[in-house]
């Protein structure tokens, strides 16, 4: 029988995954598909939540979730297109011009 | 029974994908391996009795995002390897864990103290799509057309900062390419 923690360990585990991108990545494309997956982790836990307790409202977040996404896909795809116009590369290390 | 076999099929499979996708040297192969685990993630929201949400989970990033990434890779240079110089990669695997275990006792904790009350109760006789209408629409209606808003920002955002000098190439160098990049280093 496949109980709320269950889906609630996939989620984790689905989300430390997604850390491991965002902290081991140095690409920016790398680092908006480790973003999604953060995203998608976290709205399994919230579908499995509203099953689990019937309750809707945590479909709802993960409705806002998914636009919110999109949106980000939107401008964060315009942003590094237009840096790789300037620059040639998605790299982050090249990203220092204030020399921190 | 058949639930379990779902659910376990699913996870391993999902599982693997985003290992590629975080793993994985190649931009293309990478994003493959992402759409991939998106279609079986909503695989789980069908398990979870959320059909309506699955529907979206497989329109929107599979369709929307995905295509998105795809035409995003046109700019850039997709099919050769992605060069990363990573340190410590032990401590990158460490800290990550440590986060997500912080994160997830923090958000648990709450709910196992059983506190937790429905405040939209499925209703019976009602599908999920429906019954996704009906709370939609009535408590969430303004955080729904604040999204729509969002999603219009996003959209005229997004053509502004990829159509502007569109027509130019971006593998022939740009005089004023390099003029920034001096700019940048002095």
């Amino acid at each position: 029988m496949i109980t709320l923690s269950h889906y609630l360990i996939l989620s984790a585990i689905l989300f430390c995954i997604g850390l491991v991108g965002i902290y081991r990545r140095k690409n920016l494309l790398m680092l908006l598909f480790s973003t999604e997956i953060l995203l998608n982790a976290t709205n399994v836990g919230f579908a499995a939540i509203s099953k689990f307790y019937g309750d809707l409202t945590g479909q709802m977040f993960a409705f806002f979730i998914v636009a919110v996404a999109a949106s980000e896909v939107a401008v964060g795809l315009g942003l590094m297109i237009v840096w790789y116009k300037r620059r040639g590369t998605l790299d982050i290390d090249s990203m220092q011009s204030m020399h921190g | 029974m058949f639930e379990a076999i779902a659910f376990y099929l699913f996870s391993a499979v999902t599982i693997s994908m985003f290992i590629i996708t975080v793993m994985s040297k190649n931009a293309l192969y990478s994003m493959s391996a992402l759409a991939a685990g998106m279609i079986m993630i909503s695989g789980f929201f069908f398990l979870l009795d959320a059909d309506f949400l699955g529907v979206v989970q497989i329109i929107v990033y599979t369709g929307a995002v995905m295509a998105l990434y795809a035409f995003g890779m046109m700019f850039f240079d997709a099919t050769r390897d992605v060069k990363e110089n990573i340190r410590a990669p032990k401590l990158v695997f460490l800290l990550s864990g440590m986060t997500a275990l912080l994160l997830v006792l923090a958000f648990v904790a709450p709910i196992v103290s059983d506190h937790i009350q429905a405040l939209y109760p499925v209703v019976d006789g009602v599908e999920n799509p429906q019954a996704v209408g009906i709370v939609l629409f009535t408590k969430y209606l303004v955080p729904f057309e604040v999204a729509a808003v969002m999603l219009l920002v996003a959209m005229i955002a997004g053509i502004i900062l990829a159509g502007k000098k569109m027509d130019e190439s971006l593998t022939l160098k740009i005089d004023g390419d390099e003029e920034f990049q001096n700019k940048g280093s002095k």
